[in-house]
Protein backbone atom coordinates (compact mmCIF):
# COMPACT_ATOMS: atom_id res chain seq x y z
CA UNK A 1 0.00 0.00 0.00
CA UNK A 2 1.48 3.35 -1.04
CA UNK A 3 0.57 6.62 0.60
CA UNK A 4 1.20 9.80 -1.31
CA UNK A 5 2.75 12.09 1.30
CA UNK A 6 2.40 15.77 0.33
CA UNK A 7 6.08 16.34 1.21
CA UNK A 8 7.77 13.04 0.40
CA UNK A 9 5.71 11.64 -2.47
CA UNK A 10 4.56 8.01 -2.68
CA UNK A 11 5.94 6.07 0.30
CA UNK A 12 5.38 2.62 1.72
CA UNK A 13 2.66 2.04 4.32
CA UNK A 14 5.23 0.82 6.83
CA UNK A 15 6.65 4.35 7.19
CA UNK A 16 3.35 5.52 8.64
CA UNK A 17 1.44 5.16 11.91
CA UNK A 18 -2.33 5.42 11.98
CA UNK A 19 -4.06 7.30 14.77
CA UNK A 20 -7.71 6.76 13.91
CA UNK A 21 -10.71 8.78 12.85
CA UNK A 22 -9.92 12.43 11.98
CA UNK A 23 -12.43 14.65 13.66
CA UNK A 24 -12.58 17.96 15.46
CA UNK A 25 -11.75 18.06 19.16
CA UNK A 26 -14.39 19.28 21.59
CA UNK A 27 -14.24 22.96 22.44
CA UNK A 28 -11.77 23.34 25.30
CA UNK A 29 -12.92 26.90 25.96
CA UNK A 30 -16.41 25.78 26.93
CA UNK A 31 -17.52 25.21 30.54
CA UNK A 32 -15.71 21.92 31.09
CA UNK A 33 -18.00 20.82 33.92
CA UNK A 34 -21.25 21.24 32.01
CA UNK A 35 -23.26 18.22 30.89
CA UNK A 36 -22.85 19.24 27.28
CA UNK A 37 -19.10 19.53 27.61
CA UNK A 38 -18.80 16.13 29.28
CA UNK A 39 -20.97 14.55 26.61
CA UNK A 40 -18.80 16.19 23.97
CA UNK A 41 -15.62 14.75 25.47
CA UNK A 42 -17.09 11.25 25.84
CA UNK A 43 -18.21 11.50 22.25
CA UNK A 44 -14.79 12.63 21.03
CA UNK A 45 -12.73 10.16 23.07
CA UNK A 46 -14.86 7.02 22.88
CA UNK A 47 -17.52 7.09 20.17
CA UNK A 48 -16.84 6.42 16.50
CA UNK A 49 -18.69 6.48 13.20
CA UNK A 50 -16.64 3.43 12.18
CA UNK A 51 -18.03 3.35 8.63
CA UNK A 52 -17.63 0.57 6.09
CA UNK A 53 -16.53 2.82 3.26
CA UNK A 54 -14.78 6.18 3.02
CA UNK A 55 -13.10 7.15 6.27
CA UNK A 56 -10.98 10.22 7.12
CA UNK A 57 -8.08 9.31 9.34
CA UNK A 58 -5.05 10.87 10.98
CA UNK A 59 -1.77 9.26 9.97
CA UNK A 60 1.74 10.21 11.08
CA UNK A 61 4.58 9.90 8.58
CA UNK A 62 6.77 8.68 11.45
CA UNK A 63 9.69 7.33 9.41
CA UNK A 64 9.59 10.19 6.96
CA UNK A 65 8.91 13.89 7.30
CA UNK A 66 7.02 13.39 10.59
CA UNK A 67 4.03 15.31 9.29
CA UNK A 68 0.52 14.60 10.55
CA UNK A 69 -1.69 13.80 7.60
CA UNK A 70 -5.39 13.47 6.96
CA UNK A 71 -5.96 10.49 4.71
CA UNK A 72 -9.26 9.46 3.21
CA UNK A 73 -9.36 5.70 2.78
CA UNK A 74 -12.01 3.10 1.96
CA UNK A 75 -12.13 0.69 4.92
CA UNK A 76 -13.41 -2.13 2.68
CA UNK A 77 -10.81 -1.92 -0.11
CA UNK A 78 -8.05 0.25 1.46
CA UNK A 79 -8.14 2.47 -1.61
CA UNK A 80 -6.71 5.89 -0.72
CA UNK A 81 -8.44 8.98 -2.11
CA UNK A 82 -5.86 11.52 -1.05
CA UNK A 83 -3.56 12.70 1.69
CA UNK A 84 -3.24 16.26 2.94
CA UNK A 85 -1.38 17.92 5.78
CA UNK A 86 -3.47 18.25 8.93
CA UNK A 87 -2.61 21.95 9.03
CA UNK A 88 -4.13 22.52 5.61
CA UNK A 89 -7.27 20.51 6.27
CA UNK A 90 -10.24 22.51 7.51
CA UNK A 91 -11.50 19.71 9.73
CA UNK A 92 -8.03 18.67 10.79
CA UNK A 93 -7.00 22.20 11.66
CA UNK A 94 -9.20 22.10 14.74
CA UNK A 95 -7.77 18.81 15.93
CA UNK B 1 -33.26 -36.93 15.60
CA UNK B 2 -31.23 -37.41 18.75
CA UNK B 3 -27.62 -38.36 18.14
CA UNK B 4 -26.53 -41.51 19.97
CA UNK B 5 -24.31 -44.53 19.59
CA UNK B 6 -27.32 -46.48 18.38
CA UNK B 7 -28.06 -43.91 15.62
CA UNK B 8 -24.42 -43.98 14.56
CA UNK B 9 -24.49 -47.76 14.25
CA UNK B 10 -27.86 -47.80 12.47
CA UNK B 11 -26.72 -45.22 9.91
CA UNK B 12 -23.41 -46.96 9.44
CA UNK B 13 -25.36 -50.05 8.42
CA UNK B 14 -27.90 -48.33 6.16
CA UNK B 15 -25.39 -46.21 4.25
CA UNK B 16 -26.07 -42.97 6.12
CA UNK B 17 -29.53 -42.60 4.59
CA UNK B 18 -31.14 -41.90 7.96
CA UNK B 19 -29.37 -38.59 8.62
CA UNK B 20 -31.61 -35.55 8.31
CA UNK B 21 -30.82 -31.83 7.91
CA UNK B 22 -29.81 -30.26 11.22
CA UNK B 23 -32.09 -27.27 10.91
CA UNK B 24 -35.02 -26.14 8.73
CA UNK B 25 -34.58 -23.56 6.00
CA UNK B 26 -37.04 -21.08 7.50
CA UNK B 27 -38.65 -18.09 5.83
CA UNK B 28 -39.61 -15.10 8.00
CA UNK B 29 -43.05 -14.93 9.61
CA UNK B 30 -44.66 -11.47 9.88
CA UNK B 31 -43.71 -11.14 13.55
CA UNK B 32 -41.86 -12.80 16.43
CA UNK B 33 -41.46 -12.20 20.15
CA UNK B 34 -37.73 -11.74 19.63
CA UNK B 35 -35.62 -11.21 16.51
CA UNK B 36 -31.87 -11.74 16.77
CA UNK B 37 -29.82 -10.00 14.08
CA UNK B 38 -26.71 -12.05 13.33
CA UNK B 39 -26.52 -15.82 12.86
CA UNK B 40 -23.06 -16.38 14.28
CA UNK B 41 -22.23 -18.37 17.38
CA UNK B 42 -23.43 -15.62 19.71
CA UNK B 43 -26.76 -15.04 17.96
CA UNK B 44 -27.57 -18.74 17.71
CA UNK B 45 -26.51 -19.37 21.31
CA UNK B 46 -28.76 -16.51 22.39
CA UNK B 47 -31.69 -18.09 20.54
CA UNK B 48 -30.94 -21.50 22.05
CA UNK B 49 -30.85 -20.24 25.64
CA UNK B 50 -33.91 -18.01 25.09
CA UNK B 51 -35.88 -21.10 24.06
CA UNK B 52 -34.34 -23.55 26.52
CA UNK B 53 -33.86 -21.57 29.72
CA UNK B 54 -36.09 -18.52 29.44
CA UNK B 55 -39.23 -19.95 27.78
CA UNK B 56 -39.12 -17.66 24.73
CA UNK B 57 -39.62 -19.92 21.70
CA UNK B 58 -41.10 -17.53 19.16
CA UNK B 59 -37.69 -16.35 18.00
CA UNK B 60 -36.07 -15.66 14.64
CA UNK B 61 -32.36 -15.43 13.93
CA UNK B 62 -31.67 -13.48 10.74
CA UNK B 63 -28.30 -13.79 9.04
CA UNK B 64 -27.14 -11.91 5.94
CA UNK B 65 -25.04 -14.81 4.64
CA UNK B 66 -25.03 -18.37 5.89
CA UNK B 67 -24.81 -19.08 9.59
CA UNK B 68 -21.31 -19.10 10.96
CA UNK B 69 -19.88 -17.36 7.89
CA UNK B 70 -18.45 -14.46 9.88
CA UNK B 71 -16.11 -14.57 12.83
CA UNK B 72 -17.62 -17.83 14.16
CA UNK B 73 -15.89 -19.58 11.26
CA UNK B 74 -12.74 -17.43 11.24
CA UNK B 75 -11.27 -17.72 14.73
CA UNK B 76 -8.52 -19.93 16.13
CA UNK B 77 -11.02 -21.98 18.24
CA UNK B 78 -9.42 -21.31 21.65
CA UNK B 79 -11.52 -21.49 24.83
CA UNK B 80 -10.24 -20.26 28.21
CA UNK B 81 -11.14 -18.19 31.27
CA UNK B 82 -7.68 -16.96 32.34
CA UNK B 83 -8.54 -13.31 32.92
CA UNK B 84 -7.40 -10.84 35.57
CA UNK B 85 -10.17 -8.40 36.43
CA UNK B 86 -13.20 -9.06 38.64
CA UNK B 87 -15.49 -7.81 35.85
CA UNK B 88 -14.15 -10.43 33.45
CA UNK B 89 -13.27 -13.59 35.42
CA UNK B 90 -16.80 -14.58 36.57
CA UNK B 91 -18.17 -14.07 33.08
CA UNK B 92 -15.55 -16.14 31.27
CA UNK B 93 -15.70 -18.82 33.96
CA UNK B 94 -19.46 -19.05 33.47
CA UNK B 95 -18.55 -19.58 29.83
CA UNK B 96 -16.01 -22.28 30.66
CA UNK B 97 -18.59 -24.17 32.73
CA UNK B 98 -21.06 -23.95 29.84
CA UNK B 99 -18.37 -25.26 27.46
CA UNK B 100 -17.83 -28.21 29.80
CA UNK B 101 -21.49 -29.22 29.53
CA UNK B 102 -22.11 -27.98 26.00
CA UNK B 103 -22.12 -31.26 24.13
CA UNK B 104 -24.63 -32.87 26.49
CA UNK B 105 -26.76 -29.73 26.43
CA UNK B 106 -26.82 -29.60 22.63
CA UNK B 107 -26.63 -33.36 21.96
CA UNK B 108 -23.89 -32.43 19.49
CA UNK B 109 -20.21 -33.18 19.19
CA UNK B 110 -18.58 -29.76 19.36
CA UNK B 111 -15.18 -31.42 19.88
CA UNK B 112 -14.60 -29.49 23.09
CA UNK B 113 -11.07 -30.45 24.07
CA UNK B 114 -9.71 -29.29 27.41
CA UNK B 115 -6.11 -29.71 26.33
CA UNK B 116 -4.81 -26.81 28.40
CA UNK B 117 -3.71 -23.26 27.61
CA UNK B 118 -0.07 -22.44 28.35
CA UNK B 119 0.95 -18.74 28.51
CA UNK B 120 4.74 -18.37 28.35
CA UNK B 121 6.62 -15.75 30.38
CA UNK B 122 10.04 -14.40 29.46
CA UNK B 123 11.07 -12.07 32.30
CA UNK B 124 10.82 -11.84 36.07
CA UNK B 125 8.36 -8.97 35.76
CA UNK B 126 6.15 -11.01 33.49
CA UNK B 127 6.27 -13.95 35.89
CA UNK B 128 5.13 -11.64 38.69
CA UNK B 129 2.26 -10.46 36.52
CA UNK B 130 1.34 -14.08 35.76
CA UNK B 131 1.42 -14.92 39.49
CA UNK B 132 -0.96 -12.05 40.10
CA UNK B 133 -3.31 -13.16 37.33
CA UNK B 134 -3.16 -16.78 38.46
CA UNK B 135 -3.97 -15.77 42.03
CA UNK B 136 -6.88 -13.61 40.86
CA UNK B 137 -8.20 -16.59 38.92
CA UNK B 138 -7.88 -18.95 41.88
CA UNK B 139 -9.63 -16.48 44.18
CA UNK B 140 -12.54 -16.68 41.74
CA UNK B 141 -12.47 -20.48 41.77
CA UNK B 142 -10.79 -20.82 38.37
CA UNK B 143 -7.92 -23.26 37.89
CA UNK B 144 -4.48 -21.73 37.33
CA UNK B 145 -0.98 -23.10 37.77
CA UNK B 146 2.26 -21.14 37.70
CA UNK B 147 4.96 -23.46 36.38
CA UNK B 148 8.72 -23.12 36.04
CA UNK B 149 10.94 -23.50 33.01
CA UNK B 150 11.51 -27.23 33.45
CA UNK B 151 7.79 -27.89 33.76
CA UNK B 152 7.23 -25.89 30.57
CA UNK B 153 9.92 -28.02 28.92
CA UNK B 154 8.00 -31.10 30.00
CA UNK B 155 4.85 -29.82 28.31
CA UNK B 156 6.41 -28.33 25.20
CA UNK B 157 10.02 -29.41 24.64
CA UNK B 158 10.06 -28.01 21.09
CA UNK B 159 10.04 -24.35 22.17
CA UNK B 160 13.17 -22.18 21.92
CA UNK B 161 14.15 -22.05 25.61
CA UNK B 162 17.53 -20.45 25.03
CA UNK B 163 16.45 -17.63 22.78
CA UNK B 164 18.84 -14.80 23.65
CA UNK B 165 16.20 -12.07 23.68
CA UNK B 166 13.16 -14.00 24.90
CA UNK B 167 14.31 -16.90 27.12
CA UNK B 168 11.39 -18.91 28.46
CA UNK B 169 11.44 -18.81 32.25
CA UNK B 170 8.05 -20.30 33.05
CA UNK B 171 4.38 -20.17 32.29
CA UNK B 172 0.83 -19.89 33.52
CA UNK B 173 -1.33 -22.89 32.69
CA UNK B 174 -5.08 -23.20 32.67
CA UNK B 175 -5.58 -26.92 32.19
CA UNK B 176 -9.35 -26.61 31.73
CA UNK B 177 -8.83 -24.32 28.76
CA UNK B 178 -8.36 -25.70 25.27
CA UNK B 179 -10.11 -25.67 21.95
CA UNK B 180 -13.51 -26.46 20.42
CA UNK B 181 -14.53 -27.06 16.82
CA UNK B 182 -15.89 -23.63 15.84
CA UNK B 183 -18.20 -24.73 13.01
CA UNK B 184 -19.67 -27.53 15.11
CA UNK B 185 -20.47 -25.00 17.84
CA UNK B 186 -22.47 -22.99 15.31
CA UNK B 187 -24.22 -26.05 13.89
CA UNK B 188 -24.91 -27.48 17.33
CA UNK B 189 -26.53 -24.29 18.59
CA UNK B 190 -28.49 -23.91 15.33
CA UNK B 191 -29.79 -27.46 15.53
CA UNK B 192 -30.72 -27.19 19.21
CA UNK B 193 -32.45 -23.82 18.73
CA UNK B 194 -34.29 -25.05 15.62
CA UNK B 195 -35.57 -28.08 17.55
CA UNK B 196 -37.18 -25.71 20.04
CA UNK B 197 -38.96 -23.80 17.29
CA UNK B 198 -36.49 -21.01 16.54
CA UNK B 199 -36.58 -19.89 12.88
CA UNK B 200 -33.08 -19.57 11.40
CA UNK B 201 -33.35 -17.35 8.34
CA UNK B 202 -30.23 -17.26 6.19
CA UNK B 203 -29.45 -14.86 3.31
CA UNK B 204 -31.60 -12.26 5.04
CA UNK B 205 -29.81 -8.98 5.76
CA UNK B 206 -31.11 -6.38 8.20
CA UNK B 207 -31.51 -3.13 6.28
CA UNK B 208 -33.33 -1.07 8.90
CA UNK B 209 -34.36 -1.03 12.55
CA UNK B 210 -37.88 0.39 12.81
CA UNK B 211 -38.86 2.15 16.02
CA UNK B 212 -41.94 4.16 17.00
CA UNK B 213 -41.99 6.56 19.93
CA UNK B 214 -38.61 5.34 21.17
CA UNK B 215 -39.64 1.66 21.09
CA UNK B 216 -38.43 -0.93 18.63
CA UNK B 217 -41.17 -2.47 16.52
CA UNK B 218 -39.24 -4.63 14.12
CA UNK B 219 -36.48 -5.12 11.58
CA UNK B 220 -36.51 -4.24 7.88
CA UNK B 221 -34.78 -7.02 5.99
CA UNK B 222 -34.02 -8.04 2.44
CA UNK B 223 -36.92 -10.49 2.89
CA UNK B 224 -39.36 -7.84 4.06
CA UNK B 225 -40.37 -6.35 7.40
CA UNK B 226 -40.24 -8.64 10.44
CA UNK B 227 -42.09 -7.35 13.48
CA UNK B 228 -40.77 -7.80 17.03
CA UNK B 229 -40.85 -5.65 20.13
CA UNK B 230 -37.58 -7.11 21.31
CA UNK B 231 -34.59 -7.14 18.97
CA UNK B 232 -31.07 -8.27 19.82
CA UNK B 233 -28.04 -7.20 17.78
CA UNK B 234 -25.19 -9.69 17.70
CA UNK B 235 -23.23 -8.82 14.58
CA UNK B 236 -19.57 -8.60 15.72
CA UNK B 237 -17.44 -6.50 13.34
CA UNK B 238 -20.52 -4.97 11.74
CA UNK B 239 -21.87 -3.65 15.06
CA UNK B 240 -21.34 0.01 14.14
CA UNK B 241 -23.04 -0.41 10.77
CA UNK B 242 -26.13 -2.08 12.21
CA UNK B 243 -26.31 0.29 15.20
CA UNK B 244 -26.17 3.18 12.72
CA UNK B 245 -29.53 1.93 11.38
CA UNK B 246 -30.92 3.08 14.75
CA UNK B 247 -28.84 6.30 14.73
CA UNK B 248 -26.52 4.99 17.45
CA UNK B 249 -22.76 5.55 17.57
CA UNK B 250 -20.77 2.95 19.46
CA UNK B 251 -17.44 2.93 21.33
CA UNK B 252 -16.16 0.49 18.72
CA UNK B 253 -13.71 0.45 15.81
CA UNK B 254 -13.56 -2.43 13.32
CA UNK B 255 -10.22 -4.07 12.52
CA UNK B 256 -9.13 -7.14 10.57
CA UNK B 257 -7.49 -10.01 12.41
CA UNK B 258 -5.75 -12.75 10.47
CA UNK B 259 -5.32 -16.43 11.19
CA UNK B 260 -3.17 -19.04 9.47
CA UNK B 261 -2.96 -22.81 9.11
CA UNK B 262 -0.02 -24.91 8.02
CA UNK B 263 0.02 -28.20 6.20
CA UNK B 264 -0.93 -31.17 8.39
CA UNK B 265 1.77 -32.86 10.42
CA UNK B 266 1.84 -35.62 12.99
CA UNK B 267 0.76 -34.75 16.56
CA UNK B 268 3.13 -32.13 17.94
CA UNK B 269 1.40 -29.48 20.03
CA UNK B 270 -1.00 -31.04 22.53
CA UNK B 271 -2.13 -27.79 24.15
CA UNK B 272 -2.55 -24.12 23.25
CA UNK B 273 0.72 -22.16 23.53
CA UNK B 274 0.95 -18.38 23.67
CA UNK B 275 4.18 -16.41 23.27
CA UNK B 276 4.54 -13.78 26.00
CA UNK B 277 7.13 -11.50 24.41
CA UNK B 278 5.04 -10.72 21.36
CA UNK B 279 1.53 -11.56 20.32
CA UNK B 280 1.36 -15.09 19.00
CA UNK B 281 -0.79 -18.12 19.84
CA UNK B 282 -0.75 -21.58 18.34
CA UNK B 283 -2.50 -24.93 18.63
CA UNK B 284 -2.84 -28.03 16.48
CA UNK B 285 -6.16 -28.99 14.96
CA UNK B 286 -7.38 -32.56 15.00
CA UNK B 287 -6.58 -32.72 11.27
CA UNK B 288 -2.94 -32.02 12.12
CA UNK B 289 -2.63 -28.45 10.87
CA UNK B 290 -1.02 -25.91 13.13
CA UNK B 291 -3.44 -23.02 13.63
CA UNK B 292 -1.99 -19.69 14.71
CA UNK B 293 -2.49 -15.95 14.81
CA UNK B 294 -1.10 -12.71 16.16
CA UNK B 295 -1.85 -9.01 16.05
CA UNK B 296 -4.53 -7.02 14.30
CA UNK B 297 -3.91 -5.08 11.14
CA UNK B 298 -3.08 -1.56 12.33
CA UNK B 299 -5.83 0.42 10.60
CA UNK B 300 -9.65 0.12 10.68
CA UNK B 301 -10.80 -2.44 8.14
CA UNK B 302 -13.97 -4.16 6.98
CA UNK B 303 -12.03 -6.36 4.57
CA UNK B 304 -12.11 -10.02 5.63
CA UNK B 305 -8.44 -10.39 4.78
CA UNK B 306 -5.24 -8.97 6.18
CA UNK B 307 -2.00 -7.28 5.16
CA UNK B 308 1.20 -9.08 4.25
CA UNK B 309 3.35 -7.02 6.64
CA UNK B 310 1.23 -8.21 9.58
CA UNK B 311 1.70 -11.78 8.43
CA UNK B 312 5.46 -11.27 8.37
CA UNK B 313 5.28 -9.88 11.92
CA UNK B 314 3.31 -12.97 13.03
CA UNK B 315 5.85 -15.20 11.29
CA UNK B 316 8.71 -13.45 13.13
CA UNK B 317 6.91 -14.07 16.43
CA UNK B 318 6.50 -17.72 15.45
CA UNK B 319 10.20 -18.10 14.67
CA UNK B 320 11.17 -16.46 17.95
CA UNK B 321 9.34 -19.03 20.05
CA UNK B 322 9.22 -22.13 17.86
CA UNK B 323 11.93 -22.05 15.17
CA UNK B 324 10.88 -25.40 13.70
CA UNK B 325 7.83 -23.65 12.26
CA UNK B 326 10.10 -22.23 9.57
CA UNK B 327 10.13 -25.63 7.90
CA UNK B 328 6.37 -25.79 7.50
CA UNK B 329 4.37 -24.44 4.61
CA UNK B 330 1.37 -22.20 5.22
CA UNK B 331 -1.74 -23.62 3.56
CA UNK B 332 -4.22 -20.82 4.10
CA UNK B 333 -4.64 -17.45 5.70
CA UNK B 334 -7.84 -15.52 6.21
CA UNK B 335 -9.21 -12.55 8.10
CA UNK B 336 -12.20 -11.69 10.21
CA UNK B 337 -13.43 -8.23 11.15
CA UNK B 338 -13.28 -7.56 14.89
CA UNK B 339 -15.43 -5.14 16.86
CA UNK B 340 -12.70 -3.56 18.99
CA UNK B 341 -14.16 -1.76 21.97
CA UNK B 342 -12.40 1.18 23.57
CA UNK B 343 -11.34 -0.65 26.73
CA UNK B 344 -10.88 -4.12 25.28
CA UNK B 345 -13.95 -5.53 27.05
CA UNK B 346 -17.34 -6.43 25.60
CA UNK B 347 -20.78 -4.85 25.83
CA UNK B 348 -24.00 -6.74 26.66
CA UNK B 349 -26.63 -4.15 27.43
CA UNK B 350 -29.92 -2.48 26.61
CA UNK B 351 -29.77 0.56 24.31
CA UNK B 352 -31.55 3.93 24.56
CA UNK B 353 -34.25 2.46 22.27
CA UNK B 354 -36.71 0.41 24.30
CA UNK B 355 -36.64 -3.24 23.29
CA UNK B 356 -33.37 -2.96 21.34
CA UNK B 357 -30.48 -4.85 22.94
CA UNK B 358 -26.82 -4.95 22.00
CA UNK B 359 -24.17 -7.66 22.28
CA UNK B 360 -20.77 -6.76 20.83
CA UNK B 361 -17.36 -5.23 21.32
CA UNK B 362 -15.84 -8.68 21.69
CA UNK B 363 -12.51 -7.57 20.29
CA UNK B 364 -10.65 -10.72 19.26
CA UNK B 365 -12.07 -12.84 22.08
CA UNK B 366 -15.59 -13.56 20.93
CA UNK B 367 -15.36 -17.28 20.24
CA UNK B 368 -14.52 -18.42 23.76
CA UNK B 369 -17.36 -16.24 25.03
CA UNK B 370 -20.00 -17.82 22.77
CA UNK B 371 -21.93 -19.82 25.41
CA UNK B 372 -21.71 -17.20 28.17
CA UNK B 373 -22.52 -14.31 25.83
CA UNK B 374 -25.52 -16.24 24.47
CA UNK B 375 -26.74 -17.09 27.95
CA UNK B 376 -26.31 -13.59 29.38
CA UNK B 377 -27.76 -11.91 26.28
CA UNK B 378 -30.78 -14.24 26.43
CA UNK B 379 -31.19 -13.36 30.13
CA UNK B 380 -31.10 -9.65 29.31
CA UNK B 381 -33.58 -9.93 26.44
CA UNK B 382 -36.00 -12.20 28.33
CA UNK B 383 -35.95 -10.47 31.70
CA UNK B 384 -35.00 -6.93 30.75
CA UNK B 385 -32.19 -6.90 33.29
CA UNK B 386 -28.57 -8.04 33.01
CA UNK B 387 -27.30 -11.39 34.20
CA UNK B 388 -25.05 -10.91 37.22
CA UNK B 389 -21.97 -12.17 35.36
CA UNK B 390 -22.43 -9.66 32.53
CA UNK B 391 -23.63 -6.70 34.60
CA UNK B 392 -20.33 -4.75 34.24
CA UNK B 393 -20.49 -4.92 30.42
CA UNK B 394 -22.52 -1.76 30.14
CA UNK B 395 -22.79 0.45 27.09
CA UNK B 396 -22.51 3.64 29.17
CA UNK B 397 -19.41 2.65 31.14
CA UNK B 398 -17.19 4.90 29.05
CA UNK B 399 -19.25 7.94 30.06
CA UNK B 400 -19.36 6.91 33.74
CA UNK B 401 -15.69 5.93 33.95
CA UNK B 402 -16.35 2.27 34.81
CA UNK B 403 -14.19 0.87 32.06
CA UNK B 404 -12.82 -2.68 32.29
CA UNK B 405 -9.24 -2.35 31.11
CA UNK B 406 -8.09 -5.95 31.20
CA UNK B 407 -4.63 -5.15 29.85
CA UNK B 408 -3.99 -2.81 32.78
CA UNK B 409 -2.97 0.08 30.59
CA UNK B 410 -6.02 2.28 31.11
CA UNK B 411 -8.74 3.09 28.70
CA UNK B 412 -7.06 2.93 25.35
CA UNK B 413 -8.98 4.25 22.40
CA UNK B 414 -6.61 4.32 19.43
CA UNK B 415 -4.28 1.78 21.03
CA UNK B 416 -5.65 -1.43 19.53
Amino acid sequence: MLINCPYCGPRDLLEFTVKGEARARPDAAADLDSEASRAGFVDAVYLRDNPAGRHKEHWLHASGCQSWLVIERDTRTHEIFGASLVASDAEGAKS
Amino acid sequence: MTFSGFQLLRNALNGGTGWTPHWRKAEPKPAYDVVIVGGGGHGLATAHYLAKDFGVNNVAVIEKGWIGSGNAGRNTTIIRSNYLLPGNIPFYELGMKLWEGLEQDLNYNAMVSQRGVLNLCHSDAQRDAFARRGNAMRLHGVDAELIDREAVRGMAPYLDFDNARFPIIGGLVQRRGGTARHDAVVWGYARAADKRGVDIIENCEATGLRSEGGKIVGVETTKGFVGANRVGLSVAGNSSRVAALADMRLPIETYALQAFVTESIKPLIDCVVTFGAGHFYISQSDKGSLVFGGDLDPFPSYAQRGSLHVFSDVAENAMAVMPMLGRLRILRSWGGVMDMSMDGSPIIDATPIEGLFFNGGWCYGGFKATPAAGFCFAHLIAKGEPHQAAAPFRLDRFATGRVIDEKGVGATPNLH
